[in-house]
């Protein structure tokens, strides 16, 4: 991988790298260490003095119900919109690799959610389900479903699920047509004169060629479950109703802001900046992988 | 134009691995010079260090007078034909061409003289608006060429530059490339792992194996006089036929399957000395039934190519073969003997491999 | 594929058609309601079919804004996000494209320290670093200013393991003829490195240009006054608890103008989002 053929410079590298470098250091380096350091202080009501307390605040979090609450939340949250958004892209996929001539069309007509913002998506989704006057709650209502997001705590999950699935469709089937149209026609003639019908061809030879690129999906989901869903929730649901619909990251937003509890702010910041990395390490290791294969 | 000299010149990358050991070679104004060897002898890292792309771990190199060692790429006077060809792809033809000499800052009408002189020597003129993905591997070939001859450098740099090319192409450009050596007659330096290449193209050719120089010499001085078991082999095709022998008296050799003549004057060697008997294809004749001398063969199969074919066969144990003028009768019986004039035996030191010519043939 | 049967022929596009239509649903609703009158769909009353209004709610949205909430002209905010979105792409992919460039094209000390400085920013998002973030750019003073909403976003790991991979594919011939031409690093960078980078630069301009775009978290914490409001931060703000005073056809309206730009320079620029999607991924 490395280049033969090199520049010699001494001044020029380290110029071309600093205004990255910097805004890295100041950005992203300087506040993460920042919230390690705080997530270990405790300040006092006027923020005066701080001392240092070692672990408390995390085990001041653990000991929070409301804790356990949020990643429950995020738990139920990640499953389900992983789950939906890839089987749905997936079915999507394989119909639209089935036509030769119209792949180009479907991938234009279903692709164009991915540049809704989370927030925008939110906010289109509350106004359908929106329980006085959304369209599809109305519908509902007269077919006789209670139906009440902001209310109702399973109802506030079930709205953010779907705006967030809805979102994310378009990006997962984007990845499952290049991924299926990477599979060479010959190798499914050749299960085909092997006598494998449609259906068996999908589980025992596509499925398995795919699989990479379902796993990938699959890190990428959870991710933009974590993080990128941080509108949709502010734009539904505000964390409600009591807390229902409240994430670990929106948790970490809402302490901060309201409660001005900074150690236990930090301390949340730390364990998801652990679960991120855990998560990337995941996702490296596959890159790895691929770069063997 | 200048001679372009190299003294004890050394290439040792980081990590130890020593490419080229210690190379002394002269290299003629104005002549045409082959780097000959396998894939990963060294040539051409050397190539790169005249070149200024690496850098010399040790030794001296001069470009005329003057010692480059340490003088930046642009700045030594010298043009390079990449195997791949390495032109600008988002550049026409013309800013190819032109590119280097802009960057020198060389006056607008000269350029202009100067890519209209190489387009038209080249024959690009009808190409010059396009860009490299528009162009076949042949112009893309002349393409190199002609963003090497506007710089009117001191000395000519070809990195296989026809490896690239299909059969056909590559032997018509072969000749292309000769008569413009003829024509502008710069100092030329050809790599090539291709003795075809090397035999039909050097004025000089200079063998190389693992790092160092195996022999330098004329074409026909190397063909005629190998210096080396590996010069024997690596150069003629269908490649020499090394067989093992012991000399039995000055003037012959004993072998598995009988015996050979060689000529006492140019080989001096004690008799009881085990030695590598080369014999290339072409020099080995079917004897008449009462020569006493030669060797036994086993016939196995025939390539035929045309106007010759070549006998594939063993003698005892030992593979050898020969070839046959197409229009020769073929003898019908599959084993016979062969000889071959003492003039064309080579010998080699079994273990060293250097041939045991009296005068330490191969020193042009 | 290998069969011919009729059944299986027509039921993939009966499914891709479904599919479509349930994408485009939400939008087409939230259409419909920018052309009606707000009381109606207060009322519950809003039907499925474009009401007359479409002229007039548009330019309400766009030149006055929410009576009630924001009071805010949405082309402001559109404006705003503009920039934002403009600033950040371009940003990112100039600040990339060199440090990339110094990485592959340079031995120095410190050279893979650098690199992994700048790759570990990915397990560093925005989310996990909220307040101290907040609290540099307060004390840099950047609130409330186009530079708070740019400049702490335009580092990029993803851009510069992006343009690290098309470098490692440039030949290596290419920068030796160069420096046999008499170029110096500063001139094969501007006339080789940044004409082979152009359909590269494109796909990253479209997938960080919509990033820019929907960035939420970040404007909601550095922007406090409405006229440095980006339009997806407005959007959310015209939206009130009690929904007697929420304007929902101008925030229908609002909501199509976010999705406009973003949408369309997805699909007028499809070749280059789908390069830049699937290979900034990698």
């Amino acid at each position: 991988m490395e280049k033969r053929a090199i520049f010699s410079g001494k001044l020029l590298p380290y110029l071309l790298l600093a205004p990255q470098l910097v805004i890295t250091l100041v950005f992203f380096y300087w506040p993460a260490s920042q919230a390690l350091w705080q997530s270990f202080l405790l300040e006092d009501a006027f923020g005066l003095q701080s001392e240092f307390v070692w672990f408390e605040n995390y085990i001041h979090l653990f000991q929070q119900p409301d804790y356990y609450r949020a990643m429950m939340n995020t738990l139920v949250f990640s499953v389900a919109v992983t789950f939906l958004s890839l089987s749905l892209a997936l079915l999507l996929a394989v119909q639209a690799d089935k036509s030769i001539r119209g792949a180009g069309i479907y991938r234009t007509l279903l692709m164009w959610p991915y540049a809704v913002a989370p927030a925008v998506a939110g906010v289109l989704w509350l106004f359908m389900f929106q329980p006085s006057l959304g369209i599809v709650a109305r519908a509902m209502r007269s077919l006789g479903i209670a139906w009440d997001p902001l209310l109702n705590g399973t109802h506030a999950m079930i709205l953010v699920i779907l705006a967030a699935t809805w979102k994310q469709i378009s990006y997962n089937f984007l990845f499952f047509l290049a991924g299926l149209q990477a599979i060479p026609r010959s190798v499914i003639e050749a299960a085909a004169i092997d006598g494998a019908r449609p259906v068996r061809r999908f589980w025992t030879i596509i499925f398995p060629l795919l699989s990479p690129t379902a796993f990938f999906l699959l890190v990428v989901n959870v991710v933009y479950v974590f993080f990128d869903t941080f509108g949709i929730i502010d734009a539904v649901t505000g964390g409600g109703p009591s807390k229902a619909t409240e994430t670990l990251v929106y948790k970490v937003y809402i302490d901060g802001r309201l409660g001005g509890d900074l150690g236990g702010s930090a301390a949340q910041s730390v364990i998801l900046m652990m679960i991120v990395i855990a998560l990337t390490a995941v996702q490296f290791r596959y890159i790895e992988r691929r770069v063997t294969y | 134009m200048a001679s372009v000299t190299l003294e004890n010149v050394k290439k040792v990358y980081p990590g130890g691995v020593e490419a080229v050991k210690g190379i002394t070679l002269a290299i003629p104004d104005g002549s045409f010079t082959v780097l000959l060897g396998p894939s990963g002898c060294g040539k051409s890292t050397l190539l790169r260090m005249i070149a200024g792309l690496e850098t010399v771990t040790d030794g001296v190199i001069r470009i005329g007078s003057r010692v480059v060692n340490n003088i930046e790429p642009s700045e030594r006077d010298i043009a390079m034909v990449f195997q791949n060809y390495a032109l600008y792809p988002h550049m026409t033809v013309w800013d190819n061409m032109a590119y280097g000499l802009k960057n020198r800052g060389t006056p607008k009408d000269e350029i202009v003289r100067r890519v209209t002189e190489a387009a038209r020597l080249l024959e690009l003129e009808p190409l010059l608006k396009r860009r490299p993905r528009e162009l076949s591997g042949g112009q893309r070939q002349r393409v190199a060429m002609g963003r090497a001859i506007v710089r009117e450098p001191q000395v000519f740099l070809f990195d296989e530059p026809l490896s690239n090319l299909d059969a056909k192409l590559r032997v018509q450009t072969r000749i292309e490339i000769r008569r413009l050596h003829n024509r502008l007659k710069a100092t030329s330096i050809f790599v090539t792992h291709d003795q075809v290449e090397a035999m039909t193209l050097a004025d000089l050719v200079v063998v190389m194996n693992q790092g160092r120089i195996e022999q330098v010499g004329a074409p026909l001085d190397v063909y005629r006089r190998p210096a080396s078991r590996f010069v024997a082999t690596f150069i003629g095709s269908p490649a020499m036929n090394m067989l093992r022998g012991r000399v039995v008296e000055p003037g012959r050799v004993e072998l598995e399957g009988g015996s050979l003549a060689f000529d006492p004057a140019e080989f001096v060697i004690p008799s009881g000395s085990e030695v590598d008997v080369g014999v290339r294809p072409e020099d080995l004749v079917i004897a008449s039934s009462d020569e006493a001398a030669g060797l036994s063969f086993t016939r196995e199969f025939i390539e035929e190519l045309g106007a010759t074919r070549v006998v594939h066969g063993s003698s005892g144990s030992e593979l050898l073969s020969f070839i046959l003028a197409s229009s020769a009768p073929l003898p019908s019986e599959t084993t016979l003997r062969l000889t071959a004039p003492s003039s064309v035996v080579h010998l080699f030191d079994r273990s060293t491999g250097a041939s045991l010519r009296r005068d330490g043939a191969g020193s042009a | 594929m290998v069969e011919r049967r009729r059944f299986a022929d027509i039921l993939p596009h009966v499914i891709l058609w479904v599919g479509i239509a349930i994408l485009a649903f939400p939008v087409y609703v939230c259409f419909i309601g920018s052309t009606h009158e707000k009381s109606l769909i207060a009322n519950g009353q809003m039907p499925l079919t474009p009401g007359d209004l479409f002229f007039e709610t548009y330019y309400k949205t766009i030149f006055i804004g929410t009576s009630g909430t924001t009071r805010e002209p949405v082309g402001q905010m559109l404006l705003n996000s503009f920039i934002m979105a403009s600033v950040i792409a371009c940003g990112k992919i100039a600040i990339s494209i060199i440090s990339s460039f110094a990485i592959v094209y340079f031995k120095f000390p410190l050279r893979m320290a650098a690199f992994w400085l700048i790759f570990m920013t990915l397990m560093l998002p925005v989310e996990v670093r909220i307040y101290p973030t907040y609290k540099i750019a307060a004390d840099l003073n950047l609130l409330d200013s186009y530079a708070g909403l740019t400049v702490p976003l335009i580092a990029s790991a993803t851009a510069t393991l992006f343009f690290r991979q098309f470098f490692q594919t440039i030949p290596d011939e290419l920068i030796e003829a160069s420096k046999l031409d008499g170029a110096g690093p500063i001139r094969f960078f501007w006339d080789t490195v940044l004409p082979l980078s152009r359909t590269n630069i494109a796909a990253l301009f479209v997938i960080l240009f919509i990033y820019g775009w929907n960035q939420y978290l970040w404007p909601l914490l550095i922007t406090t006054r409405d006229n440095m409001q980006t339009i997806v931060i407005g959007i959310k703000k015209m939206i009130v608890t009690s929904d007697a005073l929420t304007e929902w056809n101008v925030v229908m309206a609002t909501a199509m103008l976010a999705m406009v730009p973003p949408v369309a320079v997805v699909i007028l620029m499809q070749r280059w989002f789908v390069k830049g999607l699937v290979e900034t991924e990698k």
